[in-house]
């Protein structure tokens, strides 16, 4: 960052002030209750409560379900955004405009619309107990309402950096006679790398959270598809703060791991990538 | 300039809180309820309003708040401003007793049967003709039979039908612990989904199909048939269930400082009186005034009800044996 | 109607170019197909269904619903809120983006990163948060407790965690804008005798006035429709602390599935209105993303 005159623009003090007192108050006093509460269980309270059988388990299925969410938001994301950017074909802005509806639509409505749809009585219910298959209730629903809640980190993410790559190299390679594939794998896909993660690492750690939506279509039965959020609430019923928070906690130590590490990740792969250039 | 700015927010959020002043004579009082009771104090509230305005001339006011009665404990402990509280869970009321203040530490003593003015009992709904025949607890273990109750872990509802099973295992099994555990742990294994509320399990077991039997309070199932269709569902009373016991308090700390504590307590003693009680008994919830018991004495069919007292050692006890982590729920729930 | 953008300049086709070009365009309708059914299928029915359950027992049933005083009060509610919260957080959203564009100093970066933390937290979570700080037993609540002001459970605990669930919306459209755009013509109109007031009026914000709204119409469709912070924090009081999402599953709840249904139907007509908001506001002003 070059070094500015600092005096030349006014507001200085009247924006940092606003900025500071808002996100103390809004953003930072509340967090710091979370560790506050955490802060009154000792270490192996703490280790007791997150080595749980029910714990890992709740852990695991919140994980492997996000994992999945975002595998398969990632690739379909990656999908959708070379359709929008690359191709024109009717009902294109629809398409387009309907990426960010999951962002847009309460979760709680996303939640009771996918338990209407996916119940043996829903239209898709229906049609996958034909061929003997059950989202509802099962760990696919979880998948599934996480894939829902977000599918516009997926797109929006590597749409941009999509829009403005430099198609030369890639004509370059079709003169050469190259394969469509091995041209998206060798010359497109290094470009996106570093904002496909951040979508990928956005979408996981969304998905890690959510509550409104999957809690409906869960079935929330321990051990098989009981989330961690849920967990977080039945230590709650309990009067049990601390327990609550530690779990809390950790969810959000892991979401922001995650983020921190597609950060660190996203930062190598740019730096190489400008090398390479 | 920021100073002002600043201000400016913190009058406006000041000028915003509608609960922040507080009156004299307050003309509304807010009733916080279990989530199940929508439709009874619905039609309570307008009854006491006309009580009230003829036995003292004035208006009152009453708002609702629902939730699940263990949130509204918790939300009561973090400000929620309640004149009263009804609940579906004795624990939670103490709790507010114990800490804080909330209630009177002896306010199961202040009103007539230890302050719970009507009573229910975890009872079966089952579909059309009962097709799995469903007679009592030891029909729901069996292998073709699949259950719907919610979680005990967040509602009040299934720790009375986990802790009515579990009586009725010890009684049949002259007090085998062992066998009891072994005979809980197989009827949750049968549990189709665990919903986190009451409601929701209806909404599973009516709406998606879900489940063979839904086990809720007497009063709910009734309830649950009037709404969807008496021929459709079927009611099952099991030979042994556990008194649900349906307690109310004035919070105290709250309507003495806000000079409710009169209306309040009155708004309780309402619930008890004889049209009280016939409202309450309408919604097919038990009742304990002799009139009005006589006359839906041939809408409850007779069954022997356990006290918590008696068999778990009282409510506090029975959480921290069962429903505390680490708790005997969680042990019979294991990963098969 | 497809038509790859990047062809190569036309030339009379010879016979194999022409099966090439078929084959990539087939190529191109099988991925658009792919790329349609998963919209469909993943965002479309959910809406469609929405819709079909809230009709199910005809337009009178269905407009019942929506009139019945609960649901009218839920509506205001949530829209009082939108109409306090989004003030704030635009005068907060330009601030901060000021400030982190604008200059340099230490602590810039995680500044960045403190207001896009919301983000990543669980609503449940963020609820409780506020009620262990702003809460009659929380750090801060207590104090304020003293002087009988109740922060929880009622409209402003309903603002507060609204603020919090749609910081980040404002100054995450700002703060990469007005970095490209720098910070030239705002010195120069300095120079020229401006004043802040001015140099902000007639430089910055016409710059910034397309991210502005769309930051805006996000951060709305997010207050209109947050459900879990919501749920912690407001009390439930019938007819008072009710926001529109909070009566879907009430009415869910009681037993009302088309009432839930009905008001969802809202829900989705405000997020439906959003996208195309956005969309329009996109192809007026196509580059920010």
């Amino acid at each position: 960052m070059k070094k500015a005159p600092r005096h030349i623009l006014p507001g200085f003090g009247l924006t940092l002030g606003i900025s500071l007192f808002f996100v103390s108050l809004i953003i930072l006093l509340p967090l710091s209750g979370l560790f506050w509460q955490m802060g009154q269980l000792g270490l192996s309270d703490y280790w007791r409560i997150l080595s749980s059988e029910r714990t890992l388990a709740a852990f695991h299925i919140t994980l492997s379900a996000a994992a999945m969410a975002t595998l398969f938001n990632a690739s379909f994301g990656l999908l959708l955004a070379w359709v929008l950017v690359r191709y024109n074909f009717r009902g294109k802005r629809i398409l387009d405009a309907l990426i960010d509806l999951p962002f847009a639509l309460p979760t709680a409505v996303a939640g009771i619309a996918l338990v209407a749809l996916y119940d043996k009585n829903g239209w898709m219910g229906t049609l996958l107990a034909q061929a003997d298959l059950k989202v509802a209730y099962t760990w696919w629903g979880i998948a599934l309402a996480m894939t829902f809640t977000s599918v516009p980190f997926g797109v929006r993410t590597v749409q941009p950096v999509m829009e403005s790559l430099d198609l030369d190299a890639e004509e370059a390679a079709q003169t050469l006679g190259a394969k469509d594939f091995q041209i998206f794998r060798t010359i497109v896909f290094p470009q996106l790398w570093p904002s496909f993660i951040t979508g990928a690492s956005l979408a996981f750690a969304r998905s890690l959270g959510e509550f409104g939506a999957v809690i409906f279509i869960a079935g929330n039965m321990p051990f098989k598809t009981e989330i961690a959020s849920l967990l977080i609430m039945i230590r709650l019923e309990e009067y049990d703060y601390p327990a609550a928070s530690a779990i809390a906690g950790s969810l959000l130590l892991l979401a922001l791991l995650v983020l921190i590490l597609a950060n660190f990740a996203q930062m190598r792969a740019s730096r190489h990538l400008k090398k390479g250039a | 300039m920021k100073k002002n700015f600043l201000a400016a927010i913190a009058t406006s959020f000041i000028l915003a809180s509608p609960l922040s002043s507080h009156a004299e004579e307050p003309a509304e009082i807010l009733n916080v309820s279990y989530d199940i009771a929508r439709e009874l104090y619905a039609t309570i509230n307008p009854q006491f309003i006309a009580h009230w305005k003829e036995k003292t001339g004035k208006d009152i006011k009453i708002k609702q708040s629902h939730a699940g009665s263990s949130k509204q404990a918790r939300a009561i402990m973090q400000g929620l401003k309640a004149d009263l509280v009804t609940f579906n869970q004795v624990l939670d009321v103490q709790i507010l007793a114990d800490r804080g203040g909330f209630v009177a530490k002896d306010w199961q003593k202040t009103l007539a049967n230890n302050a719970s003015p009507y009573f229910s009992l975890p009872a079966f709904l089952v579909r059309k003709d009962n097709p799995k025949a469903i007679k009592d607890w030891n029909d729901l273990i069996r292998d073709d039979v699949k259950l719907v109750f919610p979680n005990p872990k967040t509602s009040g509802n299934a720790r009375y039908t986990y802790l009515a099973a579990y009586a009725y295992a010890l009684e049949t099994n002259n007090n085998d612990d062992a066998k009891a555990r072994e005979f809980v742990g197989k009827l949750l294994n049968n549990v189709a989904v665990f919903d986190t509320g009451g409601r929701g399990a209806t909404t599973s077991f009516v709406e998606r199909e879900i489940g063979d039997v839904l086990i809720t309070f007497e009063a709910e199932v009734e309830n649950i048939r009037a709404k969807y269709g008496k021929d459709d569902y079927v009611r099952v009373v099991p030979s042994i269930s556990l008194l649900a016991e349906f307690p109310v308090a004035v919070v105290e700390k709250v309507a003495k400082k806000r000079g409710s504590l009169d209306v309040s307590k009155a708004y309780l003693d309402y619930i008890y009186s004889q049209e009280g009680q016939e409202i309450v008994a309408s919604f097919n919830n038990r009742v304990h005034h002799p009139q009005v018991k006589a006359k839906y004495a041939d809408k409850f069919p007779d069954v022997r009800l356990i006290r918590v007292e008696d068999v778990f050692g009282g409510w506090q006890q029975a959480k921290d044996t069962h429903f505390k982590e680490g708790g005997t729920l969680d042990q019979v729930f294991t990963k098969k | 109607m497809t038509r790859q953008q990047t062809a190569p300049a036309s030339q009379r086709p010879h016979p194999a170019i022409a099966r090439l070009k078929r084959q990539r365009r087939n190529k191109q309708r099988g991925l658009i197909a792919i790329a349609l059914l998963f919209a469909f299928f993943v965002m479309g029915l959910p809406v469609l269904a929405i819709f079909a359950r809230a009709f199910q027992e005809g337009l009178g049933i269905y407009w019942a619903n929506i009139i019945h005083p609960e649901t009218l009060h839920a509506i205001g509610l949530t829209v009082l809120t939108a109409l306090i919260v989004l003030p704030i957080n635009l005068v907060f959203g330009i601030c901060a983006a000021w400030a982190i564009t604008r200059y340099t100093f230490p602590g810039r970066r995680a500044l960045i990163t403190i207001i896009e933390l919301p983000f990543s937290i669980s609503p449940i979570v963020a609820g409780l948060c506020y009620l262990l700080i702003y809460g009659a037993t929380g750090l801060v609540g207590e104090w304020l407790d003293t002087y009988d002001i109740q922060l929880m459970f009622n409209l402003i605990g309903i603002i507060l965690v609204s603020l919090f669930v749609t910081c980040p919306f404002v100054a995450r459209e700002l703060i990469p804008l007005m970095e490209i755009k720098g910070r030239d013509e705002e010195e120069a109109a300095l120079t020229l005798g401006a004043n802040g007031w001015q140099t902000f009026r007639y430089i910055t914000l016409p710059n910034i006035k397309w991210a502005l709204l769309y930051g805006t119409i996000l951060a709305n469709a997010r207050v209109m429709g947050e459900f879990g912070a919501v749920s912690v924090v407001s009390g439930n009081i019938r007819g008072e602390t009710m926001t529109l999402p909070l009566q879907v599953q009430l009415l869910y709840d009681d037993y009302n599935a088309t009432g839930a249904f009905a008001a969802a139907t809202v829900l989705t007509l405000i997020a439906l209105l959003t996208l195309i908001a956005r969309s329009v506001i996109e192809s007026a002003h196509p580059h920010h993303h």
